[in-house]
Formats: structure tokens, C-alpha cells, sequence
């Protein structure tokens, strides 16, 4: 049997034909669009926190309730969301020691509670709770390198486990200290904003809990919600703000020593 | 016209290979791109599923008042009115979910309530704290105050 060149490059022409415009119509037919949950409409929704740190008593039950809900593991230095104490000396900030600078602390987050060890000596103290500022420009996003971390249409900056390769740019580029390495996983993990939660009309786990109402979800596309109320009424401010980075957790009573 | 195309076999030829390597491209690009990619930027959409399938562990406080709205009307008006019941019993979304599959666990007070009211000066100064040893002399703060309204 002759098998010339002439009769090899036109079947092999046929074949690349045929198999380019199968695969098309398997992807076509394998895609549709998603679906977050039943009656969730991902344009309708634009998610933001509001915490007012007056009122914030670092019972540390947000970041024991994180960890549960969202399965992250134990050891004190993977977390999603935790609770810093600041304390700032009562002393002209022109003549501080060393030792006089504003000190931070969140021992195992804040989850077992913050030991009363400073001495009440006038100095100021408050605590900060801290989790992904869900920024609509955030730096963690433009760095990955494989489009595995994005900013979904309504306003959560989320993972794609099976695309992260665990290269840790975006740990290093969050100016929040928010992602860390999931070791069971070797990608990267960071707060979702409770996702599975929100896209089922619950609140977040860390709102859910918080027992002062120090931490409140809301949905910035939703004339109804409390949160356009919140923000009016206070005066709010975001961290690092000259980092344009968009983030969408709005603080009150945010002193300027809090980074 | 003809003096122009006299040798155009090789033309033909560099054409050929040229239409080979596209389709080659987009044969690979079809292959390897995930589905949905680039439906709403440079992810993957079926991510967005991803991140929603999990199964929440905490009810919420509405799930919980469906059942128990006897316990959500002695706690309205007091001082615990807006704490979540899921703040002091735990995640209870299996027990929502169905009632004997959990069975909820009553707190323990000792770690419970100084969880909150232990003297802290990092705590706002409005927020009600005590020194449990000297406040308590010994006693369990459920000697004196109701959980669910302590101000009563």
C-alpha cells in the first residue's frame, strides 16, 4: 500500500479540521454559565464590612468562629480574620523612647482572649479586628500570575484552588497581611467573606458571632441595607488608604497608628 | 499576471503550513483554557461555584428562632438582646439542619462569661466588666444573672 506525502498532508489537514471543531463544540456544550446559588444574581450585590472599633471588646469570638466555619487549621498563625490590641503611651509622641512606641499584640489571634498585662497607667488601648479588605483594586490580584485570585462581580476577592500554584506572590503583595499557605493544600487561602454564607443569604460567621454588633456585612448595592445608614452616620476610614487599593472594610474610630 | 504567480508553488506551500500552525493554536487554546474562563475576567467562573459550595456550620440567629422564639422573647428588651445565640452555644448548623443529629451543649459559665466581662483595659470603658474574684466571691455568675437576660 502507497502512503504518498500528497495523500499524508491531506488526511492530516482533515484530521487537525475535525479536531479543532470537536473540541470547540465540547467546550461549548461542557461550559454555561455559572450559577452561585439558586436566586443569587451576582451583578445585584457589592459587598462590604463596616466595624466600629468603640465597640469592639476582643471577646476574639469572630476569629474561634472563622476558623470553625471555614475549617482553617488550628495553629496560631494561619488565620482568616483575627483581633490585634494596639496600645499607644500617653506621652508627646516628641520625646518616645524605644520602648514608648505603640506596641501590637494578638495572642493566638485574640481566640483565647487578651491577658490584661499592660498596667493602667493612662496609656491608650483598643483593638482592632482585622480580615481581607475585599479591595476593588487589590494588589494580591494583579500579581497572580496564573489569574487564579479575582475579584468576583460582586466585590469579594476570592481563590481558585485548582489554578493556585502556590507561588506565594500574592502573600507577599496583600498590604494587609491577610493570605497565608494552606499546607494540606499548598495554595493559597485567605478570607472569602464567607461566601458559601453570603451567596445564601446568611451573614458571615465573624458577624454572626460578634456579640456587640462591632462587625456588621453589608451589601453595598442594596438601598435597604443598614450599612448606607452606618456609613453616613460615622466617620469612617479604611486602612492604608494611600495604597488606593478600593478596600471595602470601613472602619470607625480608626486611630492613626492602626496599620 | 501570469509572469507574477509563474512560481507561486512555494507561496502555496508557506500558506498551507501558516493555516496548519493557526489551527494547531487554536486547537491547543481550546484544549487547555477552562471552561468559562474570561466570562467576567481573567478567572475562571466555575471558581465563584467553588468558593459557594461549601456547607455553612453556623445556623444563623433566624434558624435558631424558628424553633426556640420563647427563648428569643425573654431575651428581647435586655442586655443580651443582640448577642447571637450561635455566640455562647457554638456552631450549631447540623443541629438546625436536624435536631437529633446534635445535640447542643450547654456552656460552661466559668470560660464563658469573662470570655467578655473580665476587666480588660483595652475594652471600651462603657462596656460592662468586672474582676470575677472580687465581684463573684466564688459564686457562678449563673447564681445571680439569667444568661439570656443578666440585667434582670
Amino acid at each position: 500500500m502507497s502512503y504518498d506525502r500528497r495523500r499524508f498532508l491531506a488526511d492530516s489537514t482533515k484530521l487537525l479540521l475535525l479536531t479543532g471543531a470537536a473540541s470547540e463544540a465540547w467546550a461549548y456544550v461542557s461550559s454555561g454559565r455559572p450559577e452561585a446559588a439558586p436566586n443569587y444574581d451576582l451583578s445585584r450585590h457589592w459587598w462590604a464590612m463596616f466595624i466600629d472599633i468603640e465597640k469592639c471588646i476582643g471577646c476574639g469570638l469572630c476569629a474561634k468562629a472563622c476558623k470553625e466555619e471555614n475549617d482553617v487549621l488550628d495553629e496560631p498563625f494561619y488565620f482568616r480574620t483575627w483581633v490585634e490590641r494596639y496600645r499607644i503611651p500617653a506621652k508627646d509622641s516628641a520625646d518616645l523612647e524605644a520602648e514608648d512606641r505603640p506596641r501590637v499584640d494578638s495572642p493566638n489571634g485574640g481566640i483565647d482572649g487578651f491577658p490584661d498585662v499592660y498596667p493602667d497607667d493612662g496609656a491608650k488601648s483598643f483593638f482592632v479586628p482585622k480580615l481581607c479588605n475585599h479591595c476593588a483594586h487589590s494588589p494580591c490580584v494583579q500579581v497572580c500570575p496564573v489569574g487564579a485570585t479575582f475579584e468576583s462581580p460582586d466585590g469579594v476577592v476570592l481563590v481558585d484552588k485548582d489554578y493556585c500554584i502556590g507561588c506565594r506572590y500574592c502573600v507577599q503583595a496583600c498590604p494587609y497581611g491577610c493570605r497565608y499557605i494552606d499546607p494540606r493544600t499548598n495554595t493559597v487561602d485567605k478570607c472569602t467573606l464567607c461566601y458559601h454564607r453570603i451567596t445564601r443569604g446568611l451573614t458571615t460567621a465573624c458577624c454572626e458571632v460578634c456579640p456587640t454588633g462591632a462587625r456588621q456585612l453589608g451589601d453595598l448595592k442594596n438601598p435597604d441595607d443598614p450599612i448606607h445608614e452606618l456609613l453616613r452616620a460615622h466617620k469612617v476610614q479604611v486602612l492604608k488608604p494611600n495604597m488606593a487599593t478600593g478596600a471595602k472594610v470601613y472602619y470607625n474610630g480608626l486611630d492613626a497608628a492602626v496599620r | 499576471m501570469r509572469e507574477l504567480f509563474r512560481d507561486s508553488e512555494h507561496l502555496v506551500r508557506l500558506l498551507l503550513l501558516f493555516a496548519a500552525g493557526t489551527l494547531l493554536f487554536l486547537v491547543a487554546r481550546a484544549l487547555l483554557v477552562p471552561a468559562g474562563f474570561g466570562d467576567y475576567g481573567h478567572f475562571r467562573a466555575g471558581a465563584i461555584t467553588d468558593n459557594a459550595a461549601r456547607a455553612p456550620r453556623f445556623a444563623g440567629r433566624t434558624a435558631c428562632a424558628e424553633c426556640h422564639d420563647e427563648v428569643v422573647a425573654d431575651k428581647a428588651g435586655g442586655a443580651h438582646a443582640g448577642v447571637g445565640c450561635e455566640s455562647c452555644h457554638g456552631a450549631l448548623g447540623v443541629h438546625a439542619a436536624d435536631p437529633d443529629a446534635q445535640i447542643p451543649e450547654l456552656p460552661r459559665v466559668e470560660t464563658l462569661c469573662v470570655r467578655c466581662h473580665e476587666a480588660n483595659h483595652a475594652r471600651p470603658a462603657g462596656f460592662p466588666q468586672v474582676e470575677p474574684a472580687a465581684h463573684a466571691e466564688g459564686a457562678s455568675c449563673t447564681e445571680c444573672h439569667e444568661p439570656h437576660r443578666p440585667d434582670a
